[in-house]
């Protein structure tokens, strides 16, 4: 009995190492490859980081679904939002023609870039769906231009692994990975079902991440920043969301 | 309580093996683990129901739409006309980082517990029905003697019946499948590398539904085992599943 329990003992011990160096190096491993989350820390860090990391490898190159234009929600939903700022306000009552997007940070060539500009960019569409982790859900037509356009104007650096944008509102902004920043669905939105982007649906500009929830998708983008690390980004966290009590990753 | 002096006053024939425990230390350690995990998986899941107590088939669903139905409940968020005049704080930012944290180590637990279950014969020998049982008559039997809330005869705290056999499959491999399912088909992320896991289900809001109604399969569940553990006996049943041995 004392024999056995003592291989039973040395066999845990091995067992143990072997996970602490096994998880040593799959942390590293996943560091390497991108697959840790800002807000890995904390208790639910485990179950986050295993979320984004396995979602990260199973939908790299992976495309939202997308409707048929039968299927567009009629009337479409504009949710509950914060008040307009009173820089919006200004902005609108010129029509947004002084509208402006900045994109700087790890980039070649930084630009601020006028709707204007963005609308002389070749223009795409796509019937997707805006899903709220409230539970609800719509299906719009989506009018604007790829990021990965304006990344691509801009001439983001190698190093370049997260992209920040802002709303308008200070206190909104979300950042993601340069797999969601370069697919080919991002968008910059500018209009929908065939219109002007509508104000409460985020226009005059709104960024589109349809393979994540809502929140992502921040509505009155002015500017954004090309990063290496999001540590140095309000709590470093990577967004307004996590610093809110909610997940950063939202592909889930 | 009454059915533990049942167990223990009884001196009929015991299986010679009464040192062996009655579940094995991986049976008892996955299913506490899977007792904490839905704990938190229904409490949050709750918490993120409250925020959007609508539900919907088909692909899309909101405040503008038809709503399937509706629980009868004040919501966390304004969006939502529930009649109440007051909303209810916001919980949905841990409910979902718990929701799915528990939701993966249910799923670690979990395939542990099949791959160990398929390896050891545990399903074959002790959850699918004993040849005697495979037939209308023990099943219609079985179901007779439940109506008739027979108590189990004290052989059956070494084995289980075929009602509670065939139970058990139903909940592992059938609801606790597709509870998994009709989460993953609610992922954006998840259905654009496999479209097929939403579109068989018939949406998006189709698959919330479903998750819905699974969860209540699975409560249901919940309540009839729990309910069945204090007919039995529940100090010996408790036991059983915490140290192995039955008295």
């Amino acid at each position: 009995m004392s024999n056995f329990s003592r291989r039973k003992l040395i066999t845990t011990g091995l067992a143990a190492a072997a996970g602490v160096v096994g998880l040593g190096a799959t942390e590293r491993i996943a560091q390497r490859y991108g697959l840790i989350p800002p807000d890995h820390g904390g208790i639910y860090g485990l179950g986050e980081t295993l979320t984004y990391a396995s979602q990260r490898l199973l939908t790299r190159h992976s495309l939202a679904r997308e409707f048929s234009p039968s299927q567009i929600s009629h009337p479409p939903l504009a949710n509950e939002m914060p008040p307009l700022t009173d820089a919006y306000k200004r902005l609108q009552a010129g029509g947004f023609a002084d509208w402006r997007l900045a994109v700087g940070g790890m980039v070649a060539r930084p630009a601020s870039f006028s709707l204007d500009q963005l609308k002389s960019y070749p223009s795409h569409t796509q019937v997707t769906m805006l899903q709220c982790e409230e539970g609800w859900s719509y299906i719009a037509e989506w009018n604007g231009v790829p990021l990965s356009h304006v990344l691509d104007a801009v001439g983001t650096l190698p190093q370049a692994r997260y992209v920040v944008y802002y709303s308008i509102d200070p206190d909104w902004w979300e950042s993601i990975d340069m797999a969601d920043a370069l697919h080919p669905q991002t968008f910059l939105a500018y209009g929908m079902n065939g219109g002007e982007l509508p104000v409460g649906n985020g226009g005059p500009l709104r960024l589109r991440v349809p393979r994540q929830l809502g929140y992502k998708s921040v509505k009155f983008i002015t500017h954004m920043t090309v990063t290496d690390s999001l540590k140095g980004f309000g709590k470093g966290l990577g967004s307004a969301s996590p610093e809110g009590g909610y997940a950063w990753y939202a592909g889930i | 309580m009454g059915g533990s002096a049942y167990v223990a006053s009884s001196t009929s024939a015991v299986p010679a093996a009464t040192v062996a425990a009655r579940h094995s230390a991986l049976v008892r350690v996955a299913h506490w683990i899977t007792v904490l995990c839905f704990f938190a998986l229904l409490v949050t899941g709750l918490e993120i129901v409250v925020s959007h107590p609508r539900f919907y088939w088909g692909e899309t669903g909101n405040v503008l739409t038809h709503p399937l139905f509706q629980l009868p409940i004040p919501a966390s968020r304004s969006l939502v006309q529930t009649g109440y005049g007051y909303v209810m704080p916001d919980q949905n930012g841990w409910s979902r980082y718990l929701h799915f944290q528990a939701a993966w180590v249910l799923v670690f637990i979990g395939l542990l517990y099949v791959i160990w279950g398929l390896l050891t014969g545990h399903f074959r020998k002790g959850l699918f029905p004993v040849p005697a049982d495979r037939s209308w008559t023990a099943f219609s039997s079985a179901i007779a003697n439940h109506l008739r809330f027979q108590r189990p005869r004290e052989s059956e705290a070494w084995s289980y019946n075929l009602l509670q056999r065939l139970t058990y499959l139903f909940v592992i491999f059938i609801l606790f499948p597709f509870v998994i399912w009709t989460g993953l088909a609610m992922s954006p992320a998840f259905v654009s590398a496999v479209p097929a896991a939403v579109n068989v289900l018939g949406g998006q809001q189709s698959a919330r539904t479903l998750h819905f109604f699974v969860t209540l399969a699975l409560v249901l569940f919940l309540l009839v085992h729990v309910g069945m553990i204090c007919f039995a006996g529940f100090s010996s049943r408790m036991r059983a599943m915490i140290t192995g041995r039955v008295r």
